[in-house]
């Protein structure tokens, strides 16, 4: 907010010509210099609270990541500050290097959580694709459902909703009832899979879950779309001759892509943060161990190298962002950045 | 001239940000031992605060009721925290961090003591603090303390039963090998054998030190140095994969925490469970259980006689930053009185430290569980108290669990055990 706000007192003011001026114009350039400090002061409190809640803690977390944690004095058995440490922990994370007995580093061996890095970002990557191209495909069938005028469209809208808006906590313990041995799942099925129990099944029951969960989403964004498209340009096309396929493909998919560009994107974003419900359905077990389970973990056994993982997390998920808006999404900020000019 | 004046809030902020950083940069980095702390404020009194999680069986009101009415100058506020073990954990870390002055006594759960104490946080309970522990079951004392010195004292205790069923097995198994032969009562009655917690999560290092410790072996040595490459410890977890190998324990048992375990054991499809003692008294009365009058109890099975338990519970520990620690430390004793200890065991089933109050006949009435309980508890074997215990559970949780499902042999799980263990006391 502050940002857009911010430059509109900073014009007039910095448009405003020097003090020495006709004696018409000094009153004039009195309050409006005064209109300029008294904004600037009045949105001093916002800029000091982003200040407070956004820079603070990420500049925070980069100062801590470059700390070692706290060691062990063997001789008091107390902790003590572990001093600076360099790129250390951003090098053992990628490197999946841990402390060696004797000093130094190794490999790290199995059960710590910085052998897990790797396929931790592999899981997360793996759950994004699949749950977005899930949720896509069936989010689009939902939406064209919904956009259509029929009896019972509301509750039809407002049914396909539920899943959204139950909490994702709940969400995730719904459904490890529901996978658990003896659970509906598989007495509907007449199967005995180990749905939390092996790794598959792991992967395939928080993939379930997920898609369950944020498919209206999907839906809802690209309903929003869809009603932008005005009626008449079907109806034009119907008198054209086009075929069911060729309105779909041809003026239905473009007209909504920006829409959609912008659906899928949140939706990545919000995947690859992926946290409670694999922590709740599987507790991380069976490689389902996302970059949001693995900085939880790792804050309990030690601050510093926790924020040097969350930091690596943020500059992954930033990466995607950008490539999404340079490359995938470039109609969508090519086309309102047009409008904007435009209106200039 | 203009410009710096309608940037000098965005500059005041950013001056804010960076020097509340330089703070937070301090502080995160680590502790320092607190020694002055721990000198402060002895002979203060006043009121403070008692911090614990959740009172589902409304045992603390109560008593701080009482004690409230006994001290009017030194009443003790109730601090609810929620009723998950890692949300308590995290915020009593917080408040220790920002050295809270608020946080006079905490309930501490007995495998945070070490980890607490190394920080600094936990007044010793030493000479002038003392707090007298004659009595007290040893496992429990041990659990509270630190390089030999206590820094929490024991209010309740908790160990693993053997919960069998009486109409099928005669006598409850003494040994693991007994309870294995049993197992063929269990096929002919076409049910599965054993069961206890296997779920990676601390039900895990639970079940797998169990193991571990009731076979001879151990995960930590007397200096809190791993010692798994040992025979004792592999024929110890050996046993749970082998039992998960030859079906004694059911394959989804990989699956189970406490609550699936024990509906299970309920509705008749186990005829050995290993739990905790909160089983008993839902076995007993829960309208679907099938095993109300048949549930039989006993000391959990080891290698020539009773098993070591893993010690649950929780002490009651002084922060080193109250400003009241006279008060404190009353509020502490009146805690592990004989007529709150009993009041604990009635009214919250919580087990007592004292071992005479298990012999107590108004209390064995109540809850028939205690001589076995006690049996427990006495051959319990406290989880490995070390400052690491979270990166030291995540070690035995992820290859005790591969080793369970037959992805690596026994023996090279307790090696990647060692190496972890190893390297999470390293980072000095």
């Amino acid at each position: 907010m502050a940002t857009e706000l911010g430059p509109t007192p900073v014009k007039p003011a910095s448009g405003t010509p020097d003090v020495h001026h006709g004696p018409k114009g000094v009153g004039e350039d009195n309050r409006i210099l005064s209109q300029g400090k008294w904004a600037s002061w009045l949105l001093a409190p916002t800029v000091i609270a982003l200040g407070v809640v956004i820079v603070y803690p990420i500049i925070s977390a980069i100062v801590m990541s470059f700390q070692k944690d706290a060691g062990l004095d063997p001789v008091t058995g107390l902790f003590t500050a572990g001093g600076p440490a360099g790129i250390q922990n951003y090098v053992n994370w990628l490197g999946q290097q841990c402390a060696a007995p004797g000093g130094g580093t190794v490999a790290c061996p199995p059960g710590t959580l910085g052998g897990q890095f790797w396929t931790a970002t592999g899981t997360t990557f793996l759950f994004t694709v699949i749950t977005v191209a899930f949720e896509t495909v069936l989010g689009f069938w939902m939406a064209m459902i919904m956009a259509r005028t029929f009896k019972g469209r509301g509750l039809v809208r407002a049914a396909v909703l539920v899943p959204w808006a139950i909490p994702t906590a709940v969400t995730a313990q719904l459904w490890l009832f529901m996978f658990d041995f003896n659970g509906i799942i598989n007495k509907l099925f007449n199967a005995s899979i180990l749905w939390t129990g092996s790794e598959w099944p792991a992967k395939w029951a928080v993939i379930i879950a997920d898609t369950w969960k944020t498919t209206p989403f999907m839906a809802l964004l690209i309903l929003a779309g869809l009603q932008m498209i005005p009626a008449e340009v079907y109806e034009a096309s119907k008198v054209d001759g086009a075929s069911a396929w060729q309105r779909f493909r041809l003026i239905t998919l473009p007209l909504v892509k920006p829409a959609l560009m912008v659906a899928i994107l949140f939706r990545t974003l919000d995947a690859l943060r992926m946290f409670d419900l694999p922590y709740i359905l599987t507790g991380g077990a069976n490689n389902t161990t996302t970059l949001s389970i693995l900085v939880i973990n790792q804050i309990r056994q030690g601050f510093n190298s926790a924020a040097a993982l969350s930091t690596i997390t943020f500059l992954i998920i930033f990466l995607v962002a950008f490539i999404f808006v340079r490359f995938l999404g470039a109609n969508v900020v090519e086309q309102s950045g047009a409008t904007g000019k435009g209106k200039k | 001239m203009k410009t710096p004046r309608f940037l000098l809030p965005a500059a005041t902020a950013g001056v804010l940000a960076i020097s509340l950083t330089a703070c937070g940069g301090g502080g995160g980095g680590g502790t320092t031992g607190g020694g002055s702390d721990a000198e402060a404020n002895l002979d203060s009194r006043g009121p403070i605060t008692y911090v614990q999680g959740k009172d589902n069986s409304n045992v603390v009101r109560p008593l701080i009721e009482k004690w409230n009415a006994a001290h009017p100058d030194e009443k003790v506020t109730f601090k609810e925290q929620t009723d998950q073990a890692d949300q308590q954990h995290d915020d009593l870390v917080q408040n220790f961090q920002a050295k809270n002055a608020d946080y006079d006594v905490a309930s501490v759960d007995v495998v945070w003591t070490a980890e607490f104490a190394a920080k600094g946080w936990l007044q010793p309970l030493k000479d002038k603090m003392a707090v007298e522990t004659d009595g007290m079951l040893e496992p429990t004392v041990e659990a509270g303390s630190y390089k030999g010195t206590l820094y929490a004292a024991p209010v309740s205790s908790d160990g693993g039963i053997l919960y069998y069923r009486k109409d099928l097995v005669p006598e409850a198994p003494k040994t693991w090998a007994e309870m294995m032969e049993m197992c063929s009562i269990a096929k002919q009655n076409n049910m599965g054998c054993y069961s206890g917690q296997f779920k990676q999560y601390e039900g895990l290092t639970v079940n797998a030190s169990e193991a571990i410790n009731s076979a001879g072996g151990s995960v930590l040595d007397d200096e809190g140095k791993p010692n798994l490459n040992t025979p004792e410890a592999e024929e110890g977890l050996n046993n749970l994969v082998e039992a998960f190998k030859n079906g004694n324990i059911p394959a989804e048992a990989i699956t189970y925490q406490e609550e699936e375990s024990r509906r299970a054991f309920q509705e008749g499809k186990l005829l050995f469970l290993r739990n905790w003692p909160y089983v008993y008294n839902l076995a007993t009365t829960e309208g679907s259980s099938q095993v109300k009058d048949v549930l039989g109890m006993a000391a959990l099975p080891g290698k020539d006689g009773p098993g070591a338990s893993s010690l649950g519970g929780h002490s009651a520990a002084i922060s080193v930053y109250s400003d009241h620690k006279a008060t404190a430390l009353d509020f502490v004793k009146f805690l592990i009185e004989e007529e709150q200890q009993k009041f604990f065991a009635t009214q919250g089933s919580l087990a007592p430290v004292f071992g005479a109050l298990y012999e107590d006949q108004e209390l064995v009435s109540k809850l028939p569980y205690l001589p076995v309980l006690k049996t427990s508890i006495e051959n319990a074997v406290p989880r490995p108290v070390t400052p690491f215990y979270p990166a030291v559970t995540q070690a035995i949780q992820e290859n005790a669990y591969a080793a369970l499902k037959g992805e690596k042999p026994a023996k090279d799980a307790l090696a990647d055990m060692q190496k972890s263990i190893e390297s999470a006391g390293a980072g000095s």
